[in-house]
């Protein structure tokens, strides 16, 4: 609840401090501190739910849970500001504006994280893209931005259309919106319901780009600002897999119904780890790399969808952190360089070793390295489909997979350690450096001990 | 205590490295190998008196049931006394080297012994997966930062190679965790036998192809041959004497306790395969010129008969694949170093190009020779008690399977003396004319070796006493 105001609020404060301020750092700098106060907000409501979950006229209800998954997105975010907050004015005029429609964007994680109602799940989807799309081609200088928009936006709104009817046909067979009374569990499945489900699992599959949903995928990554880019496949992504966990493991559990869409899930989850690996494999822009290993990755959180037990819930919380942060810190690293090929990184260990250690350490975790958070998060996420039983062929799919993944992550590490070549930088600050290397820190302490989060779930 | 001393000296040692500049690296790693030698006899002669000194546990992540439980057994201590020794010797005999990134170099080095003695020591199954992986990582970085022309494809390799081995076994580790009754990652309900048979025979492959691929056995060989070549010469010595060790332990520690039902099944087949790897690579050794080449698939054959031995399910040739383990290791080390300064001097490594260096190189001669007679295992060589123990065991499981088996060591005479005859003996040509014999240091090395292989060769109960408590526990369970 807090969150959900407090992250609106800022929204419109940030687009206010754009009117009267002027000085592009001092906007990052309120950014900033009001991103804090919304994560301090945040965390004050856990003691007001000591005595249970509260729910607020039916429409939302807040645990200990989504308060967590709020900290983790609002953290992640914070990072993110630190780390290319000052990249913001590379892409054009509207520095306040941006920041305003990243508030905007927590606010409908926010209520995903929260949502009790199935009208309440459309909102923070609808909240969560609009935003995105105006971000997709706010760089007007270039054609590739406005492309992205335009094709995220179709795309986007179809998706939302196909929600927005599975709902409507859940409605028709239950009577509810309210996710607690659906009863889907109970007695026969009923036909309207099951398809109502279907189209929900493909629209939240696109909002995640999970295959084979995931075309707009690389071509929106690639063709927004990288620093867009690099919020959009992260926290983002995080958001619509908590929306798509509850929603399942809430509201569409039942004896029958479960098996009825875990096949159809495992079967998009195991389409997704295959493509999204496989092409990755063959990019030779880092950038793009990265918006394909962001589908690669959206199939080993799917893996904690498709499992309904704990390790589950779990494991998608790890891995949106560990995924979020280390991704944030290799998209920093990137917007400093000029090229965003493999062969621009060629050499940068020698000229910026601080620059290539942490990314090491980033592309590590995301390879599933121990020591490092990705480590934790891929244990989870495997942990939860073995105990699931009957999924063990998926999980076979998903350890290949990973294999696969050190692959490209590698040549990341190849490129900077073992070629030569200058590459070519925009100035480094000081304070780049440390909160690079305060973001390494986090992803390696919360690989030796994952109990330190572990704990508050 | 000594055991986490053991694992914290090259880790804190290694870390300091990284920021040392001038001769700092060299004197620092000599000085880390020293203390963990020390510190290795320290606790080999604790495990006399008190053997339950050397266990420390500590909690971890509790909410996984997962604790930082290390430990030593006789296995473990005499591979945790093969890579202290090997550590050292390596340090020695490159002192008087120059590395570009001396730093780096001997901090990767240092943090690669690290995660070798934790894979020993480890007694916890995600602790040890932790490690198992740690100790790839800065391998894959020595090779690809220091090797040769074609390193980084070939580590690549291996590296994509192992780590897809080790998620197959994560998968395993995870599996039988879940079935644990208390859910935990300890040793004990590890083994207490309470994975039902039929799921047993699919975890050891997830198991055994893990450990394969380290070992490596036929046909998850092809990265090795590569890599040894391309690695520089002070990494092939770890990789090769000490880091292939790592599947044979995986095996004896983690694979025979846990699933009992599952090797006993699949003994025959992993068996066999081992036997196609020492023929397989024995005849490839022969027909090799380029000496590194023909030591990795020495290697192969050697690493084939242990393989085979440990699923013969027979005590006798356990214990003789154990004192292998670390004979093989010092010979392997002992032949590298050979290369190594052959190379230094001469800058070749096609046996083709070499010849007659006994008459100007008498120290590398002799040397030689008697390496290599210890790597056929010769009588009165430490080679010999080992070899000779598995083969009997060999015999009691399979008679045919010991016949093969056997070829294996009169092919092996063939290529190791076709070798030293090629390599030190014959015409004499403008280059090798050059070869100066051996410098202090590197004498000091070869004789510790000499006499490691002679002593142990004529005395070879101290070692196969301190394994003796390692077999009869596996024996029990298996």
């Amino acid at each position: 609840m807090n969150a959900l105001i407090s992250t609106a609020l800022s929204g419109v404060v940030m687009m206010f401090a754009g009117l009267f301020v002027s000085n592009k750092q001092r906007i990052k700098f309120i950014a900033i501190v009001v991103l804090l106060a919304c994560l301090v907000a945040n965390l004050a409501e856990l003691s007001t739910i000591e005595a249970g979950d509260r729910t607020l006229y039916g429409m939302i209800t807040i645990s200990r849970f989504s308060i967590l998954f709020n900290a983790i997105a609002l953290g992640a975010t914070l990072i993110y500001f630190l780390l290319s907050g000052s990249a913001f004015e590379n892409v054009g005029e509207h520095v306040a504006d941006y920041f305003a429609l990243i508030f905007f964007i927590l606010s409908g994680i926010t209520l995903a994280s929260t949502f009790s109602s199935l009208l309440m799940l459309f909102l923070a989807i609808e909240i969560i893209s609009i935003p995105q799309y105006i971000l997709a081609g706010s760089d007007k200088k270039t054609p590739k931005s406005s492309e992205a928009s335009l094709k995220y936006f179709l795309m986007g709104s179809f998706s939302t259309g196909i929600l927005l009817m599975g709902i409507t046909l859940i409605y028709g067979a239950t009577g509810t919106f309210n996710v607690a009374d659906l009863g889907l569990g109970a007695g026969k499945v009923n036909t309207l319901a099951l398809c109502g489900i279907i189209l929900v699992a493909f629209a939240l599959s696109f909002k995640v780009s999970a295959a084979p949903f995931h075309f707009w995928t690389p071509d929106v990554y690639d063709g927004s600002p990288t620093v867009f880019t690099s919020f959009m496949a992260t926290v983002v992504k995080a958001g619509g897999f908590i929306a798509f966990i509850r929603i399942f493991h809430g509201a569409f559990i039942g004896e029958r119904i479960t098996a009825d869409w875990q096949l159809l899930l495992a079967i998009i989850t195991a389409a997704t780890l295959i493509i999204g690996n496989f092409t990755a494999v063959f990019q030779q822009s880092v950038k793009r790399m990265l918006a394909y290993s962001s589908i690669a990755q959206a199939g080993f959180m799917l893996l904690a969808v498709v499992s309904m037990n704990t390790y589950a819930t779990q494991g998608i919380v790890l891995y949106a952190a560990a995924y979020s942060v280390a991704t944030i810190g290799i998209f920093a690293v990137m917007i400093k360089l000029k090229d965003y090929t493999f062969d621009g990184f060629n050499g940068l260990a020698r000229t910026q070793p601080v620059l290539a250690i942490t990314t090491t350490i980033f592309v590590c975790s995301l390879a599933g390295i121990p020591l490092t958070a990705g480590f934790f998060a891929k244990y989870f996420v495997l942990t939860a489909a073995i105990q699931q039983g009957n999924l063990l062929w998926l999980v076979i799919v998903a350890v290949i997979c990973a294999a696969i993944s050190a692959y490209y992550y590698f040549r990341v590490i190849i490129a900077m350690y073992f070629k030569q070549g200058e590459p070519a930088t925009v100035p480094i600050t000081g304070g780049f450096k440390v909160m690079l290397i305060i973001t390494a820190a986090i992803v390696i302490l919360l690989g030796i001990f994952p109990g330190l989060l572990l704990q508050l779930i | 205590m000594l055991t986490v001393l053991l694992i914290l000296i090259p880790l804190v040692a290694g870390l300091i490295t990284f920021g040392l500049k001038g001769s700092g690296p060299k004197v620092l790693g000599l000085i880390a190998s020293l203390a963990s030698l020390a510190v290795t006899l320290g606790a080999l002669f604790q495990f006399r008196t008190t053997p339950a000194s050397l266990q420390f546990s500590a909690n971890w992540i509790p909410q996984l049931g997962a604790q930082f439980s290390v430990g030593l057994d006789g296995m473990g201590l005499m591979l945790c006394l093969l890579t202290a020794i090997s550590f050292l010797l390596i340090f020695i005999v490159i002192f008087n080297r120059e590395y570009e990134r001396a730093n780096s170099f001997y901090g990767l080095m240092l943090l690669s012994q690290a995660g070798l003695v934790g894979v020993f020591t480890a007694y916890d199954a995600l602790l040890f997966y932790v490690f198992w992986e740690l100790a790839l990582i800065p391998v894959y970085f020595l090779c690809s930062l220091w090797g040769g022309e074609k390193r980084i494809p070939v580590t690549f390799k291996f590296f994509v190679y192992t780590f897809a081995g080790s998620l197959l076994m994560l998968i395993g580790l995870i599996y039988i965790y879940l079935q644990s009754p208390d859910h935990s990652f300890s040793y004990a309900s590890f083994t207490n036998g309470s994975i039902a048979p039929q799921d047993q025979s699919w975890l050891f492959w997830l198991f055994f192809v893990a450990f394969a691929i380290k070992m490596p056995v036929f046909p998850f060989h092809t990265w090795q041959p590569d890599t040894y070549e391309q690695s520089p010469t002070p990494v092939t010595m770890v990789l090769s004497g000490i880091m292939v060790k790592m599947g044979l332990f995986g095996v004896v520690r983690w694979l025979l306790p846990v699933l009992p039902k599952g090797a006993y099944m699949w003994s025959d087949v992993a068996i066999v395969l081992s036997i196609i790897g020492i023929i397989y690579a024995s005849c490839i050794a022969i027909v090799q010129s380029d000496i590194k080449r023909l030591i990795a698939y020495s290697s192969i054959a050697h690493i084939g008969l242990m393989s085979a031995a440990i699923f013969t399910n027979n005590e006798q040739s356990l214990q003789g694949m154990m004192v292998q383990l670390f004979n093989h290791g010092i010979n392997i080390i002992g032949l590298w170093i050979i290369v190594e300064i052959i190379q230094q001097r001469l800058k070749i490594k096609n046996l083709n190009e070499m010849g007659g260096i006994a008459q100007y190189a008498p120290g590398i001669a002799i040397f030689l020779v008697t390496i290599s007679l210890a790597n056929i295992a010769l009588p009165l060589t430490n080679g010999f008690i080992g070899e000779f123990l598995m083969l009997s065991g060999l015999f009691q499981y399979n008679v045919w399977f010991m016949a093969v088996a056997g070829l294996g060591i009169i092919l092996g005479a063939v290529y190791t003396l076709n070798m030293v005859q090629k390599a030190i003996f014959g015409q004499s040509n403008a280059l090798t004319e050059t070869t100066t014999d051996l410098k202090a240091n590197e004498l000091l090395v070869l004789s510790i070796i000499v006499v490691i292989i002679l002593v142990l060769g004529v005395y070879p109960k101290p070692m196969l006493e301190l394994v003796s408590s390692t077999t009869e526990l596996v024996n029990k369970v298996y």
